[in-house]
């Protein structure tokens, strides 16, 4: 089956440019080797009508949503709520994510993360990448959130690792620790050889400490600027980081949470004018978004969320965890970025943090057809999963005919 | 059937033009059969600089022919003899040009058949004069080196075997060959000048390529135009329509 989406602005190599996506088989192909080499035309034809053509957005770091919250799941009800999610991400032109658990109990992960199995995207909805194990073995001083009675020291190396979370890691995509803890540096090349991606967080290194772990082989910064050492200029902390981003002396991402709560516009702007290739868009949402505005009862905590996506303890100024989509995140960093590089954040730059930019985040030829069709204010109109329409806005949109032959 | 030329700059506000009447809806091309006049040898099909991508990009992605009815020659074709005696057979098949679209270089060769090329040649491997690589270089990095010294091409012959014939010729630097063409006699070293023999050709120039012509030569074809355009045109015809109604009618007429 052969798709062609005509009259879009398509990104592609970085820029939004006038011409068709064509798809074969659930890839994005080139048009002129079916024009001259298999002589094939499209079988469906989509009309864009003037719209934009971007790869689909991927969330590294998404602890929940639409009141299910992978966390606090156990092992009877973790395949249905990553199945919920699965379907409602569409809606924000995700395909792919990063289910997130936070600090936990070795029984809570030896109970859940065998289901949290990595999945395609499809029929079933978005992708499943592979788990996200944001800690428990993290600073106790930056804690954030985490529960402090269940974050460990990594005192055994590797083997405090499989006790905790598990002898088989197949699952597992990312783990977020902190480099300052004892036996990090081994363990960040270890769990590297596995072929997961080490991201530094919830942390007071310094910044001697942040290189060394990116020297061991950690890619990546979780949530910057949240939950770490505050820069200081003869003490910069691993935000100190930043300027060697773009030096090649280590290839490394940065998540931002750009919801204009959890990062002050100027430190976004501080990064990214730092090190734009690293910067990558994340939502770190928690159940809570997807939910109406109003009160709502996470847990034993009664919270309430607000039309900007604001979710506070009720009675309270004290933020309780992020709510924002990646729709909006998009929306919100275009304004600064433009509309190319805030999409690239959402696609291409987590993709590469996930080591799978080969098949996801662009759609240059070969990768997987996962995209969205956006408005010219960046909002999601639809969302098509291995070239196949998964979600619409409208059931008018997007007009699409099957061609005569 | 549509022969349609070579690289050059000179084809592409007919190309645009006929894209913009397909957009209009006005001309459609699922019933036309193109043939390419040319294309290098050993150069990949993917290379920017190919026939295949320059057709691909300037007027096939945007139009709705049937990639079964495009027909360029392969210049990597294992037997590029064989490649040649095929396309002859192939453009005899569908029966023969109904009209073949041309530009001319600035040493009046016409498809790559340079200077010195027989009048009667047909489809054949040709190497390419200096004087062409030396102009090809700047599509290749300005790298001589680059720039491939063979290609093949239809000959003369297969472009007189059209049924009808249009040239284009544009700019200063082509007007010593229009002269040639048209004001001296059949001459196998500007071969251009092969369609002073053909029944139905015509030349579309604008007014820098008539600068070598002679006055009284440029006023004779313009009194001859205005002739024929209130014959056929009713008298209406302004210089962005000189082009396009050839070509719409000729290609909405052929299948």
């Amino acid at each position: 089956m052969i798709l062609r989406v005509i009259n879009g602005l398509l990104l592609q190599h970085g820029e939004f440019v006038r011409e068709d996506l064509w798809v074969q088989d659930g890839k994005v192909v080139n048009p002129r080797d079916l024009f001259f080499a298999t002589k094939a035309q499209a079988d469906v034809v989509v009309d864009a009508q003037g719209n934009m053509i971007a790869p689909g957005f991927i969330d590294v770091q998404l602890n929940g949503c639409f009141g299910v919250d992978f966390s606090s799941s156990h092992s009877n009800d973790i395949e249905d709520g990553i199945a919920k999610v699965r379907r409602a991400l569409l809606k924000q032109g995700v395909t792919g994510f990063c289910p997130t658990i936070i600090t936990s109990s070795p029984e809570r992960y030896h109970d859940i993360l065998p289901k949290m199995k990595k999945a395609d995207g499809g029929d079933a909805g978005a992708a499943v990448l592979g788990v996200h194990l944001e800690g428990p073995f993290i600073n106790p001083d930056k804690k954030g959130a985490h529960p402090k009675h269940l974050i460990q020291p990594l005192e055994a190396g590797m083997a405090s690792i499989e006790t905790t979370y598990g002898p088989d890691l197949s699952n597992v995509a990312i783990v977020t620790l902190a480099p300052e803890l004892e036996h990090a540096p081994r363990v960040i090349q270890d769990l590297r050889k596995r072929g997961i991606v080490v991201s530094l967080g919830h942390t007071h290194a310094t910044l001697e400490q942040a290189e060394r772990g990116m020297l061991m082989g950690a890619s990546s910064i979780t949530h910057l600027f949240n939950a770490m050492t505050a820069f200081h200029h003869r003490d910069p902390g691993i935000i100190g980081l930043l300027p060697y981003g773009g030096e090649g002396r280590y290839r490394f991402f940065y998540g931002l949470i750009v919801d204009g709560l959890h990062t002050h516009d100027a430190s976004m702007r501080l990064a990214y004018a730092n090190h734009p290739e690293g910067c990558v868009l994340i939502t770190d949402a928690t159940q809570a978004m997807g939910l109406p505005p109003g009160e709502h009862h996470l847990g034993d905590m009664a919270v309430v969320l607000d039309h900007n996506h604001r979710l506070t303890l009720k009675g309270t100024d004290t933020l309780a965890g992020s709510a924002v989509s990646m729709d909006v995140c998009v929306r919100r960093f275009s304004t600064f970025a433009g509309a190319a590089r805030a999409v690239e954040a959402a696609s291409l730059r987590p993709a590469q943090l996930l080591n799978i930019e080969e098949r996801k985040g662009h759609l240059h030829y070969g990768a997987d057809a996962d995209f969205v069709i956006l408005s010219h204010d960046l909002h999601v109109l639809c969302t098509y999963i291995g070239g196949k329409l998964q979600w619409a806005a409208s059931a008018t949109f997007p007009p699409t005919r099957t061609t005569s032959k | 059937m549509f022969g349609t030329w070579r690289r050059g700059s000179t084809p592409l506000p007919t190309y645009r033009h006929l894209i913009k009447l397909h957009k209009a809806g006005k001309v459609s091309f699922k019933h036309v059969v193109t043939f390419n006049m040319d294309e290098y040898c050993g150069l990949p099909r993917d290379h920017p600089e190919s026939y295949h991508s320059f057709m691909w990009e300037n007027l096939f992605k945007h139009i709705d022919i049937v990639p079964e009815n495009v027909h360029i020659l392969d210049g990597n074709a294992p037997d590029l003899e064989k490649e040649c005696a095929e396309y002859e057979k192939k453009i005899e098949a569908v029966g023969g040009i109904e009209l073949f679209l041309a530009g001319i270089g600035p040493d009046g060769h016409i498809a790559f058949n340079e200077p010195g090329s027989s009048l009667t040649s047909r489809t054949r491997i040709k190497t390419l004069a200096y004087d062409t690589i030396l102009a090809n270089a700047r599509f290749f990095g300005d790298d001589i080196d680059k720039v491939p010294h063979m290609a093949l091409t239809v000959g003369v012959g297969t472009v007189m075997d059209a049924r009808e014939v249009v040239l284009l010729v544009t700019g200063a630097h082509k007007s010593y060959a229009l002269h040639k063409a048209i004001e001296d006699g059949i001459n196998h070293m500007w071969t251009c000048s092969c369609l002073q023999n053909h029944p139905r050709a015509l030349i579309v120039c604008d007014e820098d390529a008539t600068l070598e012509l002679k006055v009284k030569t440029v006023k004779y074809f313009k009194g001859l135009m205005k002739v024929m355009v209130e014959r056929e045109c009713g008298g209406d015809l302004d210089d962005t329509t000189v082009i396009a109604p050839s070509s719409q009618s000729k290609t909405a007429a052929t299948s």
